[in-house]
């Protein structure tokens, strides 16, 4: 018997069907990446609590806003520029000398006794725009996001992003982040 | 001499292109890998906010979107021109979100479950009264991990 040789496929077309299957994964899916702020909701609670625990009203920096997207910061009308830094003094104030790390604490009575302590209340309208509250929301955990930086660079001399687990947490902590909602209400 | 010159003349041989379906395969998976499937078509408007301080959402199959937003122009005459709800592909109310988040969970494994995030993808123009309904609708469906999809670029820039 002759050994015949077999017929070789022709693979010419191959590329043809492997360009149609790319195309058509080009078309049905999407690149972008997901992104966004990582926020954590309170547990529902039927009974609202009694008596919450007491906290000193220094302690608490409030952040208003209305239905015009106005910002009321302690009392104060303030432009949503200037909210980061406001926030930063608040947290870093120092007021009881307990934080040894704060850096240019101004230890002003008024303000927080420690960043440990110091809690962000945020509250809006209805009628608040979400892209105010958004906004609103990136300042506050642009102060956080600062005051860590900073920190992890005088204490290891690298980046927040780059420090190892513990450091990391060790930073975490030193600033945590407490930022609380209230409910909205009507402020008009 | 005519040892050398026996090839020449015959005009140009002829490129391969036995290689081009490996390198179109290349890019097939290429781009299977680092994409995904268009998940829902929108029928809202979404135009997300702009943040700086953000992070990206791992693991895809742990999260579950709630679309907010103006219907768009072809749908505006049936479902008007206030901001309503997506979930999956239908419209929905408000009250309908914890049933939609419960199921979502369901389908999750076991030990994976408190890992369940859900994206809020709202239009900028949206007012926070529907948010904050959103919101206490998660509460009590007991799903508390939220992220607020945003774009990333800087807050302040062109309304100021």
């Amino acid at each position: 018997m002759a050994k015949r040789a077999l017929p070789e496929i022709n693979a010419g077309s191959m590329a043809d069907i492997a360009f149609l299957l790319l195309i058509f994964f080009l078309v049905t899916t999407t690149m972008d990446v997901d992104s966004g702020i990582n926020r954590k909701l309170p547990p529902w609670d039927e009974e609202q609590l009694d008596d919450p625990p007491p906290i000193k009203k220094k302690n608490i920096f409030t952040v208003l806003v209305n239905s015009r997207n106005q910002l009321l910061v302690e009392d104060e009308y303030m432009e949503l520029e200037d909210l980061r830094e406001a926030a930063k003094r608040f947290l870093n104030n120092n007021g009881d000398g307990s934080c040894d790390y704060c850096s240019g604490a101004l230890r002003s009575p008024t303000s927080s006794d420690n960043p440990g302590k110091a809690i962000i209340s945020l509250q809006n309208d209805r009628g608040t725009n979400y892209k105010t509250y958004i906004s609103v929301q990136n300042e506050l955990a642009a102060a956080y996001n600062d005051l860590r930086e900073e920190l992890a660079q005088r204490l290891y001399g690298k980046s927040y992003e780059d420090l190892e687990e513990e450091a990391r947490e060790e930073v975490q902590n030193a600033y945590p982040q407490k930022i609380s909602e209230a409910e909205p209400v009507s402020l008009g | 001499m005519s040892k050398f010159k026996k090839k020449q003349g015959g005009g140009t041989p002829a490129i391969s292109t036995a290689s081009l379906p490996d390198i179109v395969f290349m890019l097939l998976f290429f781009f299977m890998v680092t994409t995904v499937m268009r998940e829902v078509t929108l029928k809202v408007e979404n135009t997300k906010p702009k943040a700086t301080e953000i992070k990206k959402l791992e693991r895809k199959s742990l999260v579950t979107y709630v679309y907010v937003g103006k219907p768009k122009d072809m749908y505006a005459s049936q479902l008007g021109s206030e901001p309503v709800l997506q979930l999956d592909d239908a419209i929905a109310r408000v009250n309908e979100i914890g049933n939609f988040v419960i199921s979502a969970r369901e389908e999750i494994n076991e030990a994976e479950r408190p890992l369940m995030t859900v994206s809020i993808k709202a239009d900028e123009n949206v007012k926070m009264g529907l948010i904050t309904d959103i919101k206490q609708e998660l509460r009590k469906a007991n799903s508390l991990k939220i992220n607020y999809s945003t774009r990333k670029g800087e807050v302040f820039g062109e309304e100021r």
